[in-house]
């Protein structure tokens, strides 16, 4: 690896992710990237109306809306420290949107069901290390860390 | 030229039919198998840079204009020997006819197509209403990537003093007819970038003084193919007042959008000499000491 993330910093299925896209080739990367983009799941029916119940993030270059669930306390998970509760993310993006759908898949493939903590400490320049600026374009990257301090944030308000 | 014109009616109307297809003309022309003889590729462009990878025109090759066209160390175009690296490896010859396409209504296609022209690539056309446009009909598309026979492309030096500007023929400019193809919002200085897109970092909102303000999205039918020649001559010439005769510069963000204008106005309208400044906005916006305008008057330099 390359990159300067210290990767105890990192989940370890987000960790596991900059790993594979750390040990191929850019054209493989994209590869990669199109798999994800693949497996990211269909929106639960309640957020059907995306638009008015989703926030959006006007630094993809394509329509994409995110929904931020911190489990409920008194629900039983997590326990009683805020902290420790798991987070829960939707998105929503085009089928013609692939690239889009792909970092929001890094995302939920990285971090969902992990403890807000734990999503809160996160580096914001984690995507460095997957390599893809030579593959996708520096540009086209910035979506991807809206995206990250868009969840931190929907986190920090969930359990303030 | 080696493969026919499209001889669809409403592209006979255009100053330059020989730059347009159909998708019918495409579509009947690869299923006649014709276009394995090596004297047609068709090129896929798209902003985003895993569409083609979803399903593409078959036989189509993918050209990104991000990572392969653009040199990011210089801020410039790849050079005259990358270039016909790049054709070369996609099978295209300097005689090869080019059909190029692409997402959100031609933009980056118009993109890639102007620097082929930079390069003076003789036969390039786009594919009227782009991709949207094969998909919505229900065309094939397929996910197999083509393996074409490399290709022996020339080593030709690109040419900017044509189709292209830099800030200072813009400065030289000021006064003359200028076309800005950014939303109303961008032109005024209302906002810095496109509504739904990334801030790009311009630290100035406006317009270049003297710039008429039309949106590129006017020259766009619903389907995302071209409006007809009466259509944009209303547009361009009678509601704007500009002449086929007259020297345009046409600029936007960073240059995609301006492209499909300059299309517009070069091949469409039939003017003589348009060029596009792809430094556009995320330049203009950010220079030190060059004029700009505020609000909705176009203004003077």
């Amino acid at each position: 690896m390359s990159g300067s993330t210290d990767p105890g910093t990192l989940p370890p299925q987000l960790a596991e992710l900059v790993d594979d896209f750390a040990a191929v080739g850019p054209k493989d990367r994209l590869q990669l990237l199109l798999e994800l983009s693949q497996e990211l799941p269909d929106l639960p029916e309640r957020f059907a109306d995306a638009a008015s119940t989703m926030e959006q993030v006007p630094e993809c270059q394509t329509p994409l809306f995110i929904a931020v669930e911190v489990a409920d306390g008194e629900a039983g998970e997590g326990g009683s420290d805020p902290a420790a509760r798991p987070v829960h993310l939707y998105f929503s993006a085009p089928r013609e949107a692939p690239t889009t759908r792909g970092f929001a898949s890094i995302m939920h493939t990285g971090l969902d069901g992990q403890p807000a903590a734990t999503v809160l400490d996160v580096p914001d320049d984690f995507y460095t290390d997957l390599g893809l600026a030579e593959a996708v374009s520096p540009l086209r990257l910035r979506g991807i860390a809206a995206m990250l301090a868009r969840i931190k944030n929907q986190v920090r308000a969930a359990i303030t | 030229m080696a493969v026919a014109n499209d001889p669809d009616p409403k592209l006979a109307e255009y100053a330059h039919p020989e730059r347009l297809v159909t998708t019918e003309w495409l579509a009947d022309r690869l299923k006649a198998g014709t276009s394995d003889d090596g004297d047609l590729v068709v090129v896929e462009s798209d902003e985003d840079v895993l569409l083609y990878e979803t399903g593409h025109i078959p036989g189509a090759v993918k050209v990104d204009w991000h990572t392969e066209l653009n040199d990011p160390i210089t801020r410039d175009y790849v050079d005259g020997r990358r270039f016909a690296e790049i054709m070369s490896e996609r099978g295209i010859g300097r005689d090869t006819t080019i059909v190029v396409y692409g997402d959100k209504n031609n933009w980056w296609a118009a993109y890639a197509l102007w620097v082929f022209q930079l390069f003076g690539h003789p036969d390039v056309r786009l594919l009227d209403g782009g991709r949207n446009k094969w998909i919505a009909e229900g065309r094939e598309t397929t996910t197999e990537a083509p393996s074409p026979a490399t290709a022996d492309y020339p080593v030709v030096e690109r040419d900017d003093s044509r189709i292209r500007a830099f800030k200072d023929d813009v400065l030289a400019h000021l006064g003359k007819p200028m076309v800005d193809v950014r939303s109303p919002q961008e032109y005024s200085g209302e906002k810095l970038h496109m509504p739904d897109y990334p801030q790009e970092g311009a630290v100035r909102g406006g317009h270049i003084p003297g710039a008429a303000s039309v949106p590129w999205a006017r020259a766009a039918a619903e389907d995302g193919s071209f409006k007809t020649r009466a259509e944009l001559e209303a547009i361009y010439q009678q509601e704007q007042g500009l002449q086929p005769s007259d020297d345009v510069v046409a600029y936007c963000r960073i240059g995609e959008r301006s492209s499909h204008t300059w299309f517009v106005l070069t091949y469409l309208l039939g003017f003589d000499r348009v060029r596009n400044y792809d430094g556009s906005w995320t330049e203009w916006g950010n220079a030190v000491r060059v004029p700009i305008v505020q609000g909705e008057e176009r203004g003077s330099a």
